[in-house]
């Protein structure tokens, strides 16, 4: 039986992220929902929590499928919804993300981004092009998201599989570096 | 002047039926699963004939050709997720799946690891 894996792909409403999904995927991307509430806290049973928090999140995925043994998933975060932070598995375990951004919108990637780097989780962000648009250069767009030297900012055009290949590649060189130096960090002990 | 909560249960409604499929559960009291579990259904001959929820049927169905993940077994059902990891529940209690985890998330990604995955994806 295949192991499975996951790469998340962040960012704020409307900036690509489903259309990246769709770019690398062998499966047009799917669609499913849970129902967040403080069950997801630790209540077993929905009787008696009515009125309480409740909310619905929505994401889309897809997949490659890397060998017979190793399966890939790229679940795109819901854009709109503030509430995707608390579906601790989306981001659980995950191999890294793509935090997309939007140069008309950055502050729309702010909360991706501190999310990201509060967990170290591996990240790399990719500045969607609308059309050719390059009004801003990686480093604007690294001085206003605040980011690391380790952090990678591309410019790229999510439609064009190459181009989210190329992003999907910086992320995992990353996430490389982190495994890398883990070993490094265990071996000095 | 409509009622707005008559519009909330309305809107709950939709979300609150899928949970009458698992008897009002939104965990398995045994099993844990993650949105990549991934899932085959075991050939019958190794299964009894009890019968099923039309949704358990359906999971077996999906899974019966390769390894599938709790989240594509959600997407195909139209179903949330937490519903679909019960009713995996149930089929794995009945020794009707077989599971893979994912990595824990306490076991890192080893630098091989990701190597395969760069590599798969440089051959896309
Ligand atoms: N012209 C142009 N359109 C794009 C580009 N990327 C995405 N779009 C369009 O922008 C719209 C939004 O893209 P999506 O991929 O749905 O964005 P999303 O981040 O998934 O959006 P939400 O899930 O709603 O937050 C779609 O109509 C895309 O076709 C691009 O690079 N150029
Ligand atoms: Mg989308």
């Amino acid at each position: 039986m295949p192991t499975a894996l996951k790469i998340l792909i962040a960012g704020g409403f409307g900036v690509g992220k489903t259309t990246m999904v769709g770019s690398v995927s062998e499966v047009p991307p799917l669609e499913t929902e849970e129902r967040i509430t403080e069950a997801s806290l630790g209540i077993d049973d929905l009787a008696g929590v009515e009125g309480k928090f409740s909310t619905t999140v929505a994401m889309d995925f897809g997949r490659i499928t890397i060998s017979p043994e190793l399966v890939l998933y790229l679940f795109g975060t819901p854009g709109q919804d503030r509430f995707w932070f608390m579906w601790d598995d989306l981001a659980l375990g995950a191999l890294g993300a793509v935090v997309l951004a939007d140069t008309r919108r950055l502050d729309a990637s702010f909360a991706s981004v501190d999310f990201f780097e509060e967990r170290e989780i591996p990240f790399a962000v990719g500045v969607n092009c609308f059309d050719g648009r390059r009004e801003c250069t990686s480093r604007q767009v690294r001085e206003a998201l605040d980011l690391g030297p380790s952090t990678p900012v591309m410019l790229c055009d999510v439609r064009d599989r190459g181009s989210s290949k190329t992003v999907l590649l910086a992320l995992l060189e990353v996430a490389r570096a982190q495994a890398s130096a883990r070993l490094t960090a265990a071996a000095g002990r | 002047m409509p009622d707005p909560r008559w519009f909330d249960d309305e809107e709950a409604g939709r979300h609150v039926r899928p949970y009458a499929i698992t008897g009002g559960r939104t965990r398995h009291s045994r099993h844990t699963f993650a949105l990549i579990t991934l899932v085959v259904t075991r050939s019958p001959d190794e299964t009894g004939y009890e019968p099923l929820e039309p949704e358990s049927a359906e999971i077996l169905d999906v899974c019966r050709d390769r390894a599938v993940a709790v989240a594509e077994i959600a997407a195909h059902l139209d179903l949330p997720v937490s519903v679909v990891k019960v009713l995996c529940g149930d089929l794995l209690n009945a020794s009707m799946i077989l599971v893979q985890s994912p990595p824990a998330e306490t076991d890192k990604p080893s630098v091989e690891l990701i190597e395969r995955v760069m590599d798969g994806i440089r051959q896309l």
